[in-house]
């Protein structure tokens, strides 16, 4: 057992540390203002490797480990909750499950150009009748000679607009489950500019605000029958299993977070004065600060070991990395509202105010509790796990 | 086209410096980076090497610690790293420094050698043009462009108020300005390549006609009399006014401190 970084992931943290602080956090105020995605910023990771860390090389990626993956996300996360989630859905939800599940052939066309940060990709399983219930699907995928032929429309889809290559959830069919007859899932590959393909709304969010969160409308859309991902009807495993690993990802976005507002607000208590002294010296700000440092030391290293046993898992398939996952998503993502929210209370007035990081910090922590499974869906699969 | 690089690791600016008993830097007790001027000289050797094709060589000497600032470079993409460590050669100066890294680069094969302009420790700007004199070679200083055209390259050096455009048969040696390029990040993957790499080590006696007298602090001519660190100036102030306002913004000011 070893608590700590190998010379390796301190130069990959310092490389994702130099990179946020010089491109990302000089554009995070605007990014969070005027919604606007940041292209240029994706670019640039695309350039530097950032879109595939943990895909192999042989498939466009960095061949790094999910440790280094979850780095990235957190260091990004630091100083922008946007750029965050950009990388951590294209690279968990939407390049994973094609490595997982994907042929040689589906690996060659959609994974080496994400990968390689060429397109960006995205994931379509919420629903308007279907958030943390995926049973609640509508979206219907119906076979017509060689094309699947699609109809309904998904919501809240992070990358929404901006992605090229998308991995979607359909009904494929009804199939009879313990006397039950339940739908059956299926997931597909579905490319921007598929006739039948287009964008709905524009959702005006909390936080997160430039990541483009677009409702995805599917009219008669025809796919080629080599575009479904994994075997039929398995589309809610491919789900599940996405999501787990996606949960590492937003984990370490919560994670970057709360240690951004740390940081803020450690610089902040040294430089306000009141009474006469800065407001450090008080011993109030003290306690408050050891216990937001403290809880944020704590969910790193739970996002970190939810990283190394997925890395396990990439080695031996038999490991289970769900409850890790689970367990720092839930943690991490409370500590992030805990920790962000106190920071704006010990910025007192100003931590209201737009200027300041921890503003947006407070309005980007929020989310992480809710997407990619609520913390209350979080303690459904920890207990799960005991109870079984 | 084979290329050599030599970078340096130097004291990251935003951490402290802290000095030896003798004057000379506590290289181990700071925090470090790769000297700007150095990085956008390998910037342009790995540029060339996209362009052209290049076989590059990323050379220091220093303490073994510096092995770091060439795994750095292999992280970027260079293709080789050599690291000159051994104790007889601490406390160099420029004359001692370039003197080793000649006796280094004698032993390879190389078309062009790239050094940065000048160190953000030293400032001396020297290490370069010292090299080029010890193998007898040309030397074309404040690059601001490089361009390969046949066994030739065409740079571009900066002056004070225009910038010269100059062509040296190869093998030559340029050294770099910070303003040639824009460094480009490490990849992750590139990171984990690098430290599975092998990173040459030679000491004292794998350098190639080199006098003994020439080498260490013994070898250097430049003897510290005093070193310290520099007096720390306030944040200053910043004003945002149109050019007009801002000058006699300027002029009161100076004439308030009786400067004018």
């Amino acid at each position: 057992m070893d608590f700590m970084l190998d010379k390796q992931h301190e130069m990959v943290r310092t490389l994702f540390k130099e990179f946020s602080e010089k491109e990302v956090k000089p554009l995070a105020q605007e990014v969070d203002e005027t919604e606007v995605f940041p292209r240029v910023t994706v670019e640039k990771m695309a350039k530097a490797g950032f879109m595939g860390i943990p895909i192999p090389k042989e498939y466009g990626g960095q061949g790094a480990d999910v440790l280094t993956y979850a780095m990235c996300v957190e260091e990004l996360s630091k100083v922008c909750g946007t750029t965050g989630v950009i990388v951590s859905a294209h690279t968990s939800l939407c390049c994973d499950p094609i490595l997982t599940f994907g042929t040689e052939e589906q690996k060659q066309k959609y994974l080496v150009p994400l990968a390689k940060g060429e397109k960006l990709g995205a994931f379509g399983l919420t629903e308007p009748g279907a958030g943390t219930d995926a049973q609640g699907q509508q979206t219907k995928a119906v076979l017509e000679g060689d094309e699947w032929v699609l109809n309904g429309s998904k919501i809240f889809i992070t990358n929404g607009k901006e992605a090229d290559v998308y991995v979607i959830f359909a009904v494929t069919g009804m199939i009879e489950k313990r006397g039950k007859m339940m739908k059956e899932i299926s997931a597909f590959i579905v490319e921007k500019g598929t006739p039948g393909f287009t964008f709905g709304t524009k959702e005006n969010k909390m936080g997160i605000r430039g990541s483009s969160t677009y409702e995805l409308i599917f009219t008669d859309c025809r796919i080629p029958k080599e575009n479904m991902l994994g075997a039929q009807g398995k589309g809610f495993n491919i789900a599940m299993h996405t999501l787990d690993g996606g949960r590492i990802g937003i984990a370490a976005q919560a994670l970057g977070l709360a240690e951004g507002a740390l940081d803020r607000t450690v610089e902040y208590v040294k430089e306000r004065k009141q009474f006469g002294r800065a407001i450090g010296a008080f011993q109030n700000t003290q306690f408050q600060l050891a216990d937001m440092a403290t809880k944020t030391k704590a969910a790193q290293l739970m996002v970190y070991a939810a990283a190394c046993k997925k890395d396990e898992y990439t080695k031996n398939p038999k490991v289970s990395y769900s409850v890790e996952a689970a367990q720092a998503k839930l943690y991490a993502a409370e500590v992030a509202m805990e920790v962000t929210t106190k920071a704006v209370q010990l910025h007192g007035g100003y931590g209201y105010i737009r200027e300041y990081d921890v503003e947006r910090m407070m309005r980007d922590a929020k989310i992480t509790e809710i997407y990619e499974g609520t913390s209350e869906v979080q303690r459904m699969v920890i207990s799960a796990n005991l109870l079984k | 086209m084979k290329i050599v690089v030599c970078v340096k690791q130097v004291p990251d600016t935003k951490g402290g410096v802290k000095f030896n008993p003798d004057g000379t830097l506590d290289r181990a007790a700071m925090l470090t980076i790769m000297n700007p001027d150095d990085k956008a000289g390998l910037e342009a050797a790995l540029r060339l090497k996209d362009q052209y094709g290049a076989e590059v060589t990323v050379l220091t000497m220093g303490l073994p610690k510096a092995e770091e600032v060439l795994r750095e470079a292999m992280a970027m993409g260079a293709d080789k790293g050599i690291l000159v460590t051994d104790r007889v050669l601490g406390g160099a100066d420029t004359w001692a420094t370039s003197q080793t890294l000649a006796g280094a680069i004698r032993n390879l094969d190389y078309d062009l050698i790239i050094t940065g302009r000048q160190a953000i420790d030293g400032d001396t700007a020297q290490v370069g043009p010292q090299i080029s004199e010890h193998l007898g070679i040309p030397v074309i200083s404040y690059a601001q462009k490089i361009e390969v055209e046949g066994d030739s390259v065409i740079v571009e050096r900066q002056f004070d108020d225009r910038y010269h455009v100059l062509k040296a048969k190869m093998p030559c040696l340029i050294t770099a300005l910070a303003e040639l390029n824009e460094p480009r990040y490490m990849t992750p993957g590139g990171i984990f390549d690098a430290y599975k790499a092998d990173i040459t080590v030679w000491g004292r006696a794998d350098l190639k006609d080199v006098e003994d007298s020439n080498l260490g602090l013994k070898g250097s001519p430049t003897q510290i009399a005093k070193a310290s660190d520099k007096v720390r100036k306030g944040a200053g102030e910043k004003v945002n006014l149109d050019p007009a306002a801002s000058v006699d913004y300027i002029v009161e000011k100076l004439k308030a401190k009786h400067v004018i």
